[in-house]
């Protein structure tokens, strides 16, 4: 493996990422399934980096999860997204971040086809103002926001107070990045490092003390395949994916998984847990689980949020080995207590006590 | 153009007996037959579209677009309840569709229980059984007013989903796959009702009949 040449070609693929005054939409999977990541990337972005974020109340799905399960017409769904740039056009802002991948390359795919073909464009306009009376404006710029925290991680390197190392050997973290498909496999051009090397996830392992592991499976898709994974009777397609993926990492023994995309963290999580469950294996250490982590919370963890209000603890494979590794101290007693320590009681342990 | 390098990195191929390949060739060819045949079968509902053929196409086509028109064009023209894969986009207009006319969200946790979703684990069983307070605690604003995580979107910006689901056909869509499921159901003699609990969702939500793996 030529890594020279491969960050050679990395820097072929770079994009202008906005400074500051960001819009912010929301993923429909990250606020069910992770909704600490999208509180800590607020967080991050207004607290510990000083930037204006706005989020409309009005905004709603991209709808992108409906338009990959075929449901809604393309013209449909056009009409979702101009509306949410008129959203954000009518809020004086024109730095579109979302926080989904979906989104992201729907955004992205939306915005190339009104460019191929303006037709579509105007005929989404008069859709627009015939349903809501609004108009829109393609935003200057469009960035997921790993692609933002990518943009700062050095300054986040800065304030942090925590590294991906481990602190009883001095050594970097083994750390799996896993990227969503729709973050540049359609249009390589618009993510950072293209589809074949994507960047965006192993900058911010890098500058924050851990080592990226190369594996052969490293590009595969996590499996979610929309209608795949929504529909129990296909359900195989999308569980077989993700342990394509674990049975090729397992050999390099990694630290944890980070990952960009919103559904990619569930599924890894996720699947773990049913393939212990179906077949007794575990792919971590010490018969545990890989711990999987969106790049929210790893940012989190290096700039010293308690991880339980970065949200942690929903996850299925537990996450305290990377804890522990980077020294990060917790109050275990503390991990499934609501507010002003409510008592919710715990999970039921699974039978690999993951 | 027939490379074949889709079907080369195609996780669909890998699992399913299914080749991106064959039918871009199918397209191609405009045998009329052959593509209404295409439009019936199974194998157009077993692409993710992950988009992975986007990338390595040698000429920047996508097999997995194609894969959106074709199943656009199969629920236009009523072929989809001839395919136990195509049957499903009933439960996913009750289910998606739904959540996003409705509430805004094209998922919605109280949908997505371990009943249906067993994977989720038990951790999810404890999120689900004390949903607002983990909520509250991880800083969303749960049904509340104003902007945040599973906020209430306004009334007044559903109703704009609404008309756009109207004047852009989403409406005429979601119509049809029931009109047409309900007579796909007559015709297999299993209950179907406006509910989620009946025979014919439960069937096409679980049951697998054919072998579709490529095995």
């Amino acid at each position: 493996m030529i890594l020279d040449g491969k960050k050679a070609i990395w820097s072929d693929y770079q994009k202008k990422i906005a400074d500051d005054d960001f819009y912010y939409v929301r993923s429909c999977v990250r606020q069910n399934f992770f909704p600490g990541a999208e509180t800590t990337f607020l967080r991050i972005m207004r607290e510990v980096l000083g930037k204006n974020v706005f989020e409309h109340p009005c905004h709603t799905s991209c709808s992108g999860i409906g338009y990959h399960s075929d449901l809604l017409p393309l013209e449909t769904t056009m009409t979702v997204v101009a509306r949410q740039f008129a959203l954000m056009n009518e809020s004086g802002y024109k730095n579109i971040v979302p926080s989904c991948i979906t989104s992201f390359g729907l955004y992205t795919e939306i915005i190339e086809t009104w460019h191929h073909f303006p037709e579509t464009k105007e005929k989404t306009r008069k859709l627009l103002k015939e349903a809501t009376g609004r108009a829109f404006e393609i935003p200057e710029n469009l960035a997921h926001a790993s692609d933002v925290i990518y943009h700062f991680r050095k300054e986040i390197a800065e304030k942090s107070k925590f590294k991906l190392v481990d602190k009883n050997t001095g050594k970097p973290l083994k750390v799996v990045e896993h990227i969503g498909c729709h973050y540049s496999k359609m249009f390589p051009h618009k993510g950072i490092g293209g589809a074949e090397f994507p960047f965006v996830l192993t900058g911010m392992v890098e500058d924050w003390g851990g080592e990226i592991v190369d594996y052969p499976e490293r590009r595969h898709c996590c499996g979610f395949g929309f209608r795949q994974y929504l529909v129990s009777a296909n359900r195989g397609y999308s569980m077989t994916s993700s342990r394509k993926k674990f049975e090729s990492m397992q050999p390099y023994e990694p630290d944890m998984i980070i990952t960009n995309c919103p559904g990619c963290p569930m599924f890894l999580d996720k699947w773990q847990y049913t393939l212990s469950e179906l077949e007794g294996k575990v792919y971590g250490k010490e018969g545990k689980g890989i711990p999987v982590f969106t790049f929210e919370e790893v940012a989190g963890l290096v700039l010293g949020f308690d991880p339980w209000d970065i949200g942690l603890q929903v996850h299925q494979i537990s996450c305290e080995p990377v804890l522990d590794k980077m020294g990060i101290v917790y109050n275990p007693a503390t991990k499934y207590k609501g507010l002003k320590g409510k008592d919710l009681g715990i999970p039921k342990p699974t039978t690999m006590n993951l | 153009m027939n490379c074949g390098v889709c079907t080369a990195i195609c996780p669909a191929a890998e699992i399913y007996n299914y080749d991106p390949r064959i039918i871009c060739s199918t397209i191609q060819s405009k045998n009329e037959a052959e593509i209404e045949a295409l439009l019936k079968s199974e194998t157009i509902w077993y692409c993710g579209e992950c988009m992975s053929c986007k990338t390595r196409c040698p000429r920047g086509n996508a097999a997995g677009l194609l894969i959106i028109a074709l199943r656009s064009l199969s629920q236009e023209l009523g072929y989809f309840v001839e395919s136990e894969k195509g049957r499903q986009q009933l439960y996913l207009k009750r289910t998606i569709g739904q959540w996003m006319l409705e509430k805004g969200y094209c998922l919605y946790l109280e949908g997505v229980g371990t009943d249906l979703h067993p994977e989720q684990g038990p951790v999810w069983d404890w999120i689900q059984d004390n949903y607002r307070d983990v909520f509250a605690r991880l800083g969303a604003n749960y049904q509340g007013d104003g902007p945040g995580i599973l906020r209430k979107i306004p009334d007044e910006a559903m109703a704009e989903i609404a008309s756009i689901f109207k004047t852009t056909g989403a409406i005429d869509r979601f119509e049809s796959i029931e009109a047409l499921s309900a007579k796909k159901a007559k015709q297999m003699d299993m209950e179907l009702d406006e509910t989620m609990n009946n025979e014919y969702i439960a069937h096409i939500y679980s049951d697998t009949e054919k072998n579709h793996f490529n095995l």
